[in-house]
């Protein structure tokens, strides 16, 4: 019967596959996004973070970088606490990504220094010397426009005052984009929250072990060079001499858990075996 | 009854200019291929990976994709109601209206204009183009199954209604968007919701551009090919309106173990691994067709190319589903296994199909038997070998790279970084590399076979007489 009527056809086909589209599409906006999801510390953009949000979104960043970390106990290790749906109620559009070709970004913000990114962002190679990701270098040389970022800021009805808006202009989008990637992430407090309490005495177990101390220095190249210098000579870090007089266990504590102030991450995914290998590395003078 | 004089110059134009889309997609992905390998190949801001990504799925899916289906659903329709196209001239100015299209997509996507939604970066004047040319296309082929002078519709002309009110459907809902300026918009929906409404939309471009299309054309070719008919109408029927009423259920299947609320996910990862029942529906379909006829995969190289593209879509829906489990989820979602599956899908599946339609059509665009069948060979083992390298690199990659992402050490830390899992991927990215310029080769000996034949083909009286 239907097949001798296209007009039918077409309404019974637009019926079938309205179904599962109202169930599973249209429904979720009844549960999603709604007050019981909001987060109080998770604010709007700021212009200058919508601005860079935008060079995110024209640099196609999101098709090598997902924005979400799964509840798995590898990602979360690696990139963070997980995310949380009321973490994205003011990303129009979403950039959860669907390809890591680099890693997650979701909780990058705070990670590293803003000298760190700036550096990256200009020439990956020079902090991940094997990376396979593009110079954005010239992002220094694009200006953020004011008026369109007002306006941008009025269509999402996101806040801003005047001071903000005169102060966009002379930035820069690499201005832009790393303000953007600072704000990532820092929505919920959780970096306070994962930084692990060490309990019981913590003792060197390579105390005197000359393989650990070669060990730590293959560790240093990959994990701190970047940021202290190949010869500990410092860079977008302090310089690292002289800790031989630093207490084991403090120095310990310092890689365990980073500076969150001072823009040191945490390494405790290196596990305990591996910060003290860098522990005897560090305290070994040159 | 007289014959009833069929357009087939509007046929042969979207075929050229698909033709033309197509070698671009081929070319964009050889080389954001070999990008991958070394970034030194980007070239800032214009030729990144990020701009040309998009750029390459875009004109396949669209430039190559859509623009074959016009050219075939164009034949298909005229052919299965016996009458001509309800409007030529409306078609023609489709043809220019498409292509005028891609060239802007192609120039915005270079420009940096993108939503950043996946499959649909186009910013909102392109997405207005294309609402006309879908409005025009199906004003068109609706008012001509309407003036048939066959009383039956064909199992083929199911899955050309419900692909038009389908990709209607996806397309404006998922475009819904509020403008800034003349290129820059934001999406009507924010964070969780417009990731649901996303992927809704971005699997379903699969189910609606990427698979009823495709069915449609095997189901009208494969019996053209072969000169038997299609196995069973009843299972025709149960797998066309199983498939379109599960496919919608299964976007979220892209949004395992994110804040998507769980029962969405549950739903969406049931009807995926249901969704194997009426996509082998067809398959099976298509096998038992050619009981007693196996023979002509050796002698009819349209078979070869039909039967291996079914074979692709059975092992894609089998793999699919899989992939939407969430254990499974959980370890290969994010690595290069993706691209594997999707490629096999559109460089196999899709594409066979659609390089067999375009043979099968040539003496009926130029009047022209096809210039080599020995080419016509060559060009189906390139694209074969090119195709299987590409997804079996990805795949191994893939378990890798997840295996290297979720190891941990005895004291419950990671025991690699980030960049010592990318390191490991370099040697299969350039396999890959070396898998798309054989594919790429493929593609040029078709492009070559085809302009032989439009200039020194052996001239046909009857296409319906001339099958291989």
């Amino acid at each position: 019967m239907w097949e001798k009527k296209p007009v039918l056809l077409l309404v019974l086909a637009t019926v079938t596959i309205l179904v599962g589209t109202i169930i599973t599409m249209v429904l979720p906006f009844a549960w999603v996004n709604t007050k019981a999801d909001r987060i109080a510390s998770v604010t709007p953009y700021t212009p200058l973070e919508l601005a860079g949000r935008d060079v995110y979104i024209r640099e196609g960043c999101n098709n090598c970088h997902s924005q979400t970390v799964r509840p798995l106990v590898a990602e979360v290790l690696r990139y963070g606490d997980y995310s949380k749906s009321g973490e994205f109620v003011y990303d129009r559009p979403h950039l959860w990504g669907s390809r890591r070709m680099g890693p997650d970004l979701a909780r990058i913000g705070g990670k590293y220094p803003d000298a760190w990114h700036y550096k990256h962002m200009r020439d990956p190679k020079s902090m991940v010397p094997q990376t396979n990701m593009p110079a954005y270098a010239f992002l220094d040389r694009e200006r953020v426009d004011p008026e369109l970022t007002r306006r941008k800021m009025e269509v999402l009805g996101f806040p801003y005052t005047e001071e903000q808006i005169a102060a966009l202009s002379g930035k820069t989008e690499m201005d832009a984009i790393v303000a953007y990637l600072q704000k990532l992430g820092t929505g919920i407090p959780w970096r306070e929250a994962a930084g692990s309490e060490i309990v019981g005495e913590l003792k060197n177990p390579f105390a005197g072990n000359r393989t650990a101390v070669e060990a730590g220095e293959e560790l240093y190249e990959k994990h701190c060079a970047a940021c202290h210098g190949k010869e500990r000579e410092g860079d977008i870090g302090p310089e690292l001499s002289g800790l031989g007089d630093l207490d084991d266990a403090e120095l310990f504590r310092i890689l365990y858990n980073g500076i969150p102030d001072g823009g040191m991450p945490a390494f405790s995914k290196l596990g305990s075996e591996k910060t003290w290998q860098l522990v005897n590395y560090l305290k070994e003078e040159d | 009854m007289e014959k009833p004089a069929y357009d087939y110059g509007i046929v042969r134009s979207f075929v050229v200019w698909s033709m033309v889309w197509g070698l671009v997609t081929v070319l964009v992905g050889v080389l954001i291929a070999f990008q991958l390998c070394d970034p030194a190949l980007n070239l800032p801001p214009f030729l990144t990976y990020g701009r040309l990504r998009p750029l390459h799925t875009n004109a396949g899916i669209f430039g190559w994709g859509i623009g074959s289906f016009f050219a075939l659903f164009y034949f298909i329709v005229q052919r299965l109601c016996k009458t001509p196209l309800w409007s030529p001239k409306l078609a023609r100015f489709q043809l220019w209206f498409f292509n005028a299209t891609i060239i802007a997509a192609a120039v915005t996507l270079l420009l940096g204009y993108n939503t950043s939604k996946e499959y649909h970066e186009l910013e909102w004047p392109l997405d207005i183009m294309v609402v006309i040319l879908w409005v025009i296309f199906a004003v068109n082929i609706i008012m001509t199954i309407v003036k048939r002078r066959e009383e039956q519709m064909y199992i083929s002309l199911w899955y050309i209604l419900a692909t038009i009110v389908g990709v209607a459907v996806l397309y404006l809902v998922n475009g819904a968007e509020v403008p800034v300026s003349l290129f820059k918009s934001y999406s009507a929906y924010a964070g969780t919701n417009d990731a649901n409404v996303q992927w809704w939309f971005g699997h379903n471009a699969v189910a609606m551009v990427l698979t009823t299309p495709p069915l449609a054309i095997f189901y009208y070719f494969l019996p053209k090919s072969t000169g038997v008919p299609i196995y069973s109408h009843r299972m025709s029927i149960i797998a066309f309106w199983s498939l379109i009423f599960m496919y919608l259920w299964t976007g979220a299947h892209h949004l395992l173990w994110t804040p998507v609320p769980d029962w969405v996910q549950t739903l969406a990862m049931a009807f995926s691994v249901m969704l194997i029942a009426p996509s082998w529906g067809s398959v099976f379909n298509g096998y038992l067709s050619m009981q007693g006829e196996w023979h002509q995969m050796k002698q009819n190289y349209l078979v070869k190319f039909l039967i291996l593209g079914i074979t692709f879509y059975g092992l894609q829906t089998l793999q699919g589903p899989l992939q939407s489990i969430r254990s499974f989820s959980a370890f290969i979602h994010y690595t290069d296994w993706v691209p594997g599956h999707v490629h096999m899908g559109t460089m196999g599946w899709v594409s066979l199909v659609l390089f067999a339609a375009i043979y099968y059509l040539t003496p009926y665009m130029f009047g022209r038997k096809v210039y080599s069948i020995g080419l016509a060979n060559l060009h189906f083992w390139l694209v074969l070998v090119g195709q299987l390298g590409y997804s079996v690199s990805m795949w191994i990659a893939g378990v890798q790279q997840a295996g290297m992402w979720h190891a941990m050490n005895p004291d419950g830390s990671l025991t690699y970084t980030f960049i010592e899992t990318l390191v490991e991927m370099y040697p299969y990215y350039w396999v890959r590399a070396f898998c798309g310029v054989i594919y790429l080769a493929g593609v040029l000996v078709f492009f070559y076979n085809l302009y032989m034949t439009a200039r020194k083909g052996e001239p046909v009286d009857n296409p319906a007489l001339q099958t291989n």
